[in-house]
């Protein structure tokens, strides 16, 4: 089988699907891909089926030796690779594509025509890096084979892509709004240091928690949720599946992406919209991807 | 029964705000109902909650709530003999650095608290936090002791634990706030084999003094 060599594996470089579902009721979040976005349009780019398994780099990226001819796209944020963005691109046998840190967001990903070939455990390719479910983040000299997943010709390089917005995530109340008055809406936070797939921690104005006790009970992603503290944390894409911390707010799934591409020290601010507005933004989106 | 948008790909069903048998076998019929059910990407049991994460591209909350009203007016399956888990626990010392906390607490010798942990039939409520994590309900009424007021970094893997009325253990090496008064060698989550874990909904457990080693 063909494959490609980790010639230095970056900060975190990881190997990632759109998630393994239907394990929540035993703990386990689904994770995947922290910008989904990004690597299903590499996915379609490369005529592979859109959960086919690619690598996610996180704002330091790898290099990687091509053991044969490939065709790859890099999508998300550019990593100085020195190849076209959001676009097909044919690789030779012997060649070694570079990713450097980031010029942008957090996430670098590498599609590649067929696929990562690793073994699926409990129905997805995606690292838990936490728990070490479906593997461990990559490392210099690991041989990633290239897969069979592609099941159409590749596409046409995209002609621009939605931008990410400035900063500002838009949110669905959460299960516990009413119990916060609307200062989650006033400031502007940074984004911690301390962050990862697990959860984004935030610095800012304090949003004062409700009093009251409440029961642990599920967190989706995306769940804004406030610890004592007052500083918030967004559940991210390896997030604990069950918290006692109240929710005012939940970030929508239209605008998971500029998660995934939220760097520390990153400003965020939260703007309120209704469920049928998220709908209609995530449809936006997709119709984009369609549109490869 | 309440039932809301968490997310715009979410529903919290919620059933009242106090743990107990009836809001208990609520969720369990409704996590059993709807294990499976094509709609559902994932479900999150709690003491009196189910969350439910969807696709929405897909389905609708309206369409998702529906399910669950027609899946909680149908009579679900007789429950199932529930598992008995028997987990060897070396109590105290390093493997339980909160014990003598835990004694003072509740005005008990160590030993007593040992005594009667170890006596006590736990029920698996429901697994969750941060892969696999146990929740624990039967803890004796006299053993309760609040959580840390600020969490460790790194609690063991396998240590079992009192946080507040409820008991727990750690499946991974994570942070936790609970009181840590014993640990298990047994692994209660292998990331290698395929889940599910040692403990599941509705199990009853047992927790064996082991010998210090």
């Amino acid at each position: 089988m063909s494959s490609i060599r980790v010639v230095s594996a970056g900060l975190l470089t990881t190997v990632q699907d759109l998630g393994r579902f239907g394990w929540a009721h035993y703990g386990i979040s689904a994770s995947g891909a922290a910008d989904a976005f990004a690597l299903r349009a590499g996915n379609l780019l490369v005529g592979n089926a859109e959960n086919a398994a690619g690598v996610e780099m996180t704002l330091m990226g790898a290099a990687f030796e091509f053991q044969a001819d490939a065709v790859v796209a890099l999508t998300g944020s550019d990593f100085g690779a020195g190849l076209p963005l959001w676009s097909p691109v044919e690789v030779k046998a012997g060649q070694t594509l570079r990713c450097g840190p980031s010029q942008s967001g957090a996430r670098c990903y590498l599609c590649v025509r067929g696929g990562i070939g690793v073994p699926k455990v409990m129905g997805s390719a995606s690292t838990h890096v936490i728990t070490g479910v479906g593997g461990r983040a990559l490392r210099a000299g690991d041989l990633l084979p290239i897969g069979s997943e592609a099941i159409r010709r590749p596409r046409a390089a995209a002609k621009s892509v939605p931008p990410l917005g400035d900063g500002s995530l838009r949110v669905t109340g959460g299960p516990q709004s009413e119990s916060f008055s609307d200062e989650l809406y006033r400031g502007t936070y940074t984004v911690s240091e301390e962050s990862n797939r697990m959860g984004l921690r935030l610095r800012g104005p304090v949003v004062p928690s409700a009093a009251g006790h409440m029961l642990t009970e599920g967190a989706p992603l995306g769940a804004v949720q406030v610890p004592p503290d007052g500083q918030p944390i967004i559940l991210f894409v390896e997030h604990q599946t069950t918290g006692g911390y109240p929710k005012p707010a939940n970030v929508i799934s239209a605008d998971f992406r500029r998660l995934g591409q939220l760097r520390p020290r990153g400003q965020v601010s939260f703007e309120r919209v209704t469920i049928d507005q998220a709908l209609r933004l995530l449809q936006q989106q997709e119709q984009w991807l369609y549109g490869l | 029964m309440t039932i809301r948008p968490a997310s715009d790909r979410s529903l919290l069903v919620v059933f009242g705000d106090r743990i107990g048998p009836e809001s208990y076998s609520a969720v369990v019929h409704l996590t059993h109902g709807l294990a499976g059910a094509r709609q559902v990407l994932n479900l999150h049991p709690a003491y009196t909650s189910v969350l439910i994460d969807f696709d929405p591209r897909r389905y609708t909350h309206e369409r998702i709530e529906a399910l669950v009203r027609a899946c909680m007016e149908t009579p679900g399956p007789p429950a199932p003999q529930p598992r008995q888990v028997e987990i060897p626990v070396e109590f105290g010392g390093a493997c339980g650095p909160d014990l003598e906390d835990v004694a003072r607490h509740t005005g008990l010798e160590p030993e007593r608290v040992v005594e009667q942990f170890t006596a006590a039939v736990y029920e698996v409520y429901f697994v969750g936090f941060a892969t696999c994590f146990p929740y624990l309900g039967g803890l004796p009424a006299e053993l309760a002791t609040p959580r840390l007021a600020a969490p460790r970094k790194h609690v063991p893997r396998g240590s079992v634990a009192i946080g507040g009325h409820q008991a727990g253990v750690y499946p991974l090496a994570s942070p936790g706030g609970w009181r840590l008064i014993g640990r298990t060698r047994l692994r209660l989550f292998d990331p290698q084999a395929a889940p599910p874990p040692l403990m599941r909904m509705g199990d009853r457990v047992r927790f064996v003094p082991e010998a210090r080693r």
